[in-house]
């Protein structure tokens, strides 16, 4: 592996039952980069990522997450990461505020630190005016932002973002990958992130690996993928790599009962 | 300590930013204490067994601590449902830290709403024989909330969704309660009741807090606040244990 790699991930496996959702995969992403994981849903993207923030145990293979193994040294490799996951991870009943501090203080930083950091932040995000607001009357992309600054609060060299845009408009889409650009640029923080817009990845990766089935069909630079396969756009890409059957994801217990909890909350 | 802090203080705002729910949870200890109180009192009375407002006020007291305990213990299934959990198990913090701050915020949380009912008992009627012995009603408060927050974390951690818990009130939490002897006396009882009765620890949380507030213990309070430990110590592991599996 490279010796500026801050991820590496060599013969990675994980098994559900006789489900192999990540099958053997191979890759590594260097330090300061800007990676972007594709595939159709059920590929194995979530799974991988769970596998790298140390909430799934694999099944086989090795994985190094700034020179820490997930499996073993969880909380060296629980430091090094700033995560935003697919669904919302905030406290609804809490204030943007608290929601900060509450992380801070997890992930002890020390409280001079703190304050101004997440004052930094807060005003980074656009959310500063805000802070004292209950998380549950935030609109979707300032819930984003939060997470975003929440995430980052702790100095990771990492972020990992899963979907962080899905469901958000085109203004602020274009907003927070402005923000994780700047802080990309500024502080040489390595961005690991997966999305469904090929625009965005195309626009923003500088390297893409495309994930189907649990293996690793391509990987290279947004151009090299459009040049290999023929084609005029990474959308094109894409779908001349994975084909065009639509993937049915089934729906989980858990997925269930978010939608009940969605039902509860409007009710109350 | 300062992870069990911050646990602890999100529980304990949470509680105090729901005030509809704080209402809510009074409801049904205020129906309890009139309809039975006043309803059995004549009865009760008549069979020499004295004031029953007197009785029932410990047993309502501890009833509110149970159900507001197993609650903010299972509470945990909203945090998973809404994605809260995720951010917790991934910090960098051992978990039981992060299960111990929870449960001591639910059990704060419970015991206040203990102190609420006691308050409401006093207002109704009820009245306690000692100021001295009331701290150590106080710590059967508490030790019955640890018991049963530690207890609501533990479902919590195996059980996914708000079905399951349906069941748990329904087979568990009621009977746990109506087989206390928070209702009744617990002497005379038929045989199985009897054992049921005795193997049941809230018997021994409202008996003891019978003993520090009215001075009428079954067991004998030092039995009650021995059994009241231990169980606090094996739930607090026994939830952790579990807390520990949980994959986010």
């Amino acid at each position: 592996m490279a010796s500026g790699a801050i991820v590496t991930v060599t013969g990675l496996f994980k098994k559900f039952k006789d489900f192999a959702a990540v099958d053997d995969i191979t890759f590594s992403v260097e330090r300061g980069e800007i990676f972007a994981f594709l595939g159709p849903n059920g590929a194995g993207k979530s799974t991988t990522i769970k596998m790298l923030t140390t909430l799934l145990q694999p099944t086989g293979g090795e994985i190094t997450v700034d020179g820490n193994d997930p499996a073993n040294r969880k909380d060296a490799v629980r430091k090094s990461f700033g995560i935003v996951f697919q669904d919302p991870s905030l406290d609804d009943d809490l204030t943007g505020l608290e929601n900060m501090r509450y992380h801070a203080i997890l992930y002890k930083v020390p409280k001079d630190i703190r304050d101004e950091r997440t004052a930094e932040l807060l005003k980074f995000v656009e959310l500063w005016e805000r802070r004292h607001s209950l998380v549950k009357t935030f609109s979707g992309g300032m819930k984003r932002r939060l997470e975003i600054a929440r995430g980052l609060l702790h100095h990771p060299k990492i972020l990992f973002l899963d979907e962080p845009t899905l469901g958000l408009d085109p203004q602020t889409r274009n907003h927070i990958w402005n923000y994780i650009k700047d802080i990309n640029r500024q502080e040489g923080m390595t961005v690991f992130f997966t999305t469904h817009y090929m625009d965005e990845a195309e626009k923003i990766a500088e390297r893409i690996a495309i994930i189907d089935h649990g293996k690793i069909i391509a990987i290279g630079s947004p151009h090299d993928l459009v040049a290999r396969t023929n084609t005029t756009s990474l959308e094109e890409a894409f779908i001349a790599l994975t084909g065009s059957t639509i993937r049915e994801q089934e729906v989980s217990s858990l997925d269930r009962m978010r939608e009940m909890g969605r039902m509860w909350r409007r009710q109350r | 300590m300062s992870t069990i802090y911050i646990l602890w203080l999100r529980q304990v705002k949470k509680y105090f930013r729901a005030r509809s729910r704080i209402v809510g949870a009074l409801g049904q200890p205020l129906l309890f204490m009139l309809a039975f109180g006043f309803g059995f009192g004549q009865v009760f009375r008549q069979a020499g067994q004295g004031d029953y407002i007197q009785f029932l006020g410990p047993g309502i007291i501890m009833m509110s601590v149970l159900f507001a305990a197993v609650f903010s213990g299972i509470d945990l299934i909203w945090d998973r449902q809404f994605g809260f959990l995720k951010e917790t198990m991934i910090a960098p913090v051992p978990r039981w830290q992060i299960m111990l701050g929870k449960t001591l915020g639910g059990a704060t949380v419970a015991s206040f709403q203990g102190l609420i009912v006691f308050l409401m008992a006093l207002v109704i009627g009820f009245r306690f024989h000692d100021p001295l012995m009331l701290p150590l009603g106080a710590l059967f408060v508490f030790l019955v909330a640890v018991i049963f927050t530690s207890f609501g974390v533990a479902i919590a951690s195996r059980i996914e969704d708000m079905q399951g818990f349906q069941l748990i009130m329904n087979f568990l939490v009621m009977p746990l309660f109506f087989l206390s002897g928070a209702l009744f006396p617990l002497q005379g009882l038929p045989a199985a009741m009897e054992v049921v009765t005795r193997v049941n620890p809230v018997s021994y949380g409202v008996d003891g807090l019978r003993g520090a507030l009215i001075d009428s213990s079954v067991f004998g309070i030092a039995t009650d606040l021995l059994v009241m430990v231990v169980l606090a110590v094996v739930l607090l592991a026994i939830g952790s244990y579990l807390f520990e599996k949980i994959q986010a």
